[in-house]
């Protein structure tokens, strides 16, 4: 939770020096059109086409050009110099700043562009009503005991077989990552987990597999998949809510990240600016992510706050 | 001595008429050694990013070769076993195979001997048609149709696993093996059948004795071409057999390939890290692999012609 307040500073933050930024740069005249590369974080792949369609109308100039493959991929990249922009799910490790460090002689930056609540799915006729955390990690993690529905105290009509069927993304995942870390406390997956490329591939598997459970960002549930609540400790279980997610009270909730090498300059700081204005916020609600909660300064009906000191 | 020939001046061609052979010449060469310089580029590219693994202290070949636990990027204890990537490539193929051969072969024979020329064109076409269809809609088929149909038809705990990839790649070779076998059994000289039928062979008689062994050779060339795609097929496996490592202990288990795990695990590491090393030791393992078939195909046809 804590995690959570200070990451919403820094991006409060982040804004705040972008606008400054903006404000120094105001003339340039029509730029001839640029092309920005975005890539990285399959969660955040259709928030941030999202983006880039909305952004084609609001900047004509310019052309934002997005491709998932996994955060690590995005990261790996930004390294590399072959994108502007890197989508992530989860903060830069120590070793990515690193390298950026030696390869592009500048800082990574991070700008927090919204919040997701990772997902525990099952299939819609799956009867578990909730989980909690241990419960979570002796099914998914290396060790763990639950192999079975019956184990989990349920009678599954639908999975004759019984067996678990954990689905899981693959290891360049930020998702992964974050599960890992926060689900699993840094245990490894148990062998035997299936490992697709995609978080709406999982969805759909789930969907299609009764027996199955995974998890997958909040925004792309379906109807055929069920979310389940989760607590943590003696806690109640709680919903992946918007609310829940910002107030900290969900488990397992988490910033979704851009990362750009040096500070934003030119037109990368445009986009970025675009993105933490209400009309791009606006657009990380419409996929059915969390928008961050800024205390609207803007003109337009933001939606309202809620209360934080 | 006398008769003089006036004909070596008259005819004698113009420098560049030569020269343009000679180019023509070593341009062929060049191609017909490019294989070669290819295949053995290629072997040491991929030896060469792979060889510093081997003498890094964190990397044994025994624990690679058998041991089944593939945590590349753990946070506690990374470890790099293939053991069950290769038995989930073996059991897949063998798979694949088992249900290719017979309709491959049965199908060539059908093609070559038994069909009028009509339906021979009309079959010949729709079976390259087959042959046409990409691997990734190959696993698109796979993770939505064939998911569903063996979930419904065998309560599989789930539908990605070995039979459903298997099923993916018998059709996709099922071409390869259907039209080179054809053309061996094509290549098999009339006067065999003729024999045959005067010695009061029935039709299928005549192939089973007479046809399938002299065509043999051709015959395993083409189910060895079939065992080639199968092996080194990645896009569909990485969508259809789950991707999980683990041996499997039923055909309904999901399972992973080592092509499919190299597919899709070399995005995300960075350039010559030890994750990237062990990649292409896979790589070279499955080089490994691809000759041991082909050299065993190679004795195998050595020695039935001897």
């Amino acid at each position: 939770m804590r995690a959570l307040l200070s990451h919403r500073r820094l991006a409060v933050g982040a804004l705040a020096v972008s606008v400054l930024g903006l404000a120094a740069c105001g003339e340039g005249g029509p730029a001839p059109r640029a092309v920005l590369l975005n890539r990285g974080s399959d969660t955040m792949i259709n928030v941030a086409q999202a983006w880039a369609e909305a952004y084609a109308t609001v900047a004509p100039g310019v052309s934002v050009e997005v491709a998932g493959g996994g955060s690590g991929v995005g990261i790996a990249a930004l390294i590399d110099g072959t994108v502007q922009i890197a989508n992530s799910s989860r903060p830069v490790k120590a070793a990515e700043r690193e390298a950026a460090r030696a390869s592009q002689g500048a800082d990574l930056v991070e700008h927090v562009t919204g919040y997701d609540a990772l997902v525990v799915y099952v299939h819609a006729s799956n009867p578990v009503r909730s989980m909690t955390l241990a419960q979570l990690r002796d099914v998914f993690a290396e060790g763990g005991r639950l192999t079975r529905w019956s184990d989990l105290g349920v009678q599954h009509g639908t999975c004759p077989r019984d067996t678990i069927i954990r689905i899981s993304r693959q290891s360049s995942s930020g998702t992964y990552d974050y599960f890992r870390e926060v689900a699993l406390d840094t245990r490894d997956f148990k062998l035997g987990t299936l490992e697709l490329n995609g978080s709406k591939e999982v969805v759909e598997l789930i969907a299609h597999t009764p027996c199955a459970i995974g998890y997958s960002g909040m925004g792309y549930a379906t109807d055929g998949v069920k979310m389940l609540p989760l607590s943590n400790g003696d806690g109640p279980p709680v919903a992946p809510t918007a609310q829940a997610t910002l107030d900290g009270s969900y488990p397992i909730a988490r910033p979704l990240y851009m990362y750009t090498v040096g500070q934003p300059a030119g037109e990368t700081k445009h986009y970025l600016d675009w993105i933490h204005s209400p009309p791009g916020q606006r657009l990380v609600a419409a996929v059915g992510y969390v928008p961050l909660p800024v205390p609207a300064p803007g003109p337009s009906g933001a939606p309202a706050p809620e209360a934080h000191p | 001595m006398n008769a003089p020939l006036p004909r070596p001046i008259v005819f004698r061609r113009p420098w560049y008429s030569v020269a343009l052979e000679r180019a023509i010449e070593a341009l062929i060469m060049v191609c017909g050694i490019s294989a070669v310089i290819l295949v053995g580029g290629i072997f040491f590219f991929v030896f060469r990013e792979a060889f510093p693994i081997l003498a890094s202290p964190n990397f044994g070949l025994g624990e690679f070769l058998f041991s089944i636990e593939w945590y590349p990027t753990s946070v506690r204890d990374v470890r790099y076993g293939v053991l069950a990537m290769i038995v989930g490539t073996l059991a897949v193929t063998t798979l694949a195979m088992a249900i290719a051969v017979p309709f491959g072969i049965g199908g060539a024979i059908y093609l070559s001997e038994f069909c009028t020329p009509k339906l021979r064109e009309t079959l010949k076409v729709v079976i390259e048609l087959l042959a046409a269809i990409p691997s990734v809609v190959w696993g698109f088929i796979g993770l939505t149709v064939v998911n569903d149909l063996l979930i419904t038809l065998f309560d599989a705990a789930v539908g990605l696993n070995v039979l459903n990839a298997a099923l993916l790649l018998a059709l996709m070779s099922l071409p390869i093996i259907v039209s080179i076998g054809e053309d061996a059994l094509k290549a098999v000289p009339d006067s065999y059948r003729e024999a045959g039928v005067a010695l009061g062979a029935t039709r299928w008689q005549m192939v089973y004795r007479v046809l399938l062994p002299a065509a043999r050779n051709g015959l395993l060339a083409a189910v060895l071409l079939g065992v080639g795609r199968a092996v080194g097929e990645t896009m569909a496996v990485l969508m259809a057999t789950g991707h999980a490592v683990q041996i499997p202990t039923g055909l309904l288990e999901p399972v992973r390939t080592l092509t499919a795990n190299i597919a899709s695990e070399m995005g995300e590491v960075s350039q010559g890290s030890e994750h990237y090393r062990v990649l292409f030791t896979i790589g070279v393992l499955l080089f490994g692999i691809t000759f041991l078939v082909n050299l065993a195909a190679d004795l195998a046809v050595r020695g039935r012609r001897r």
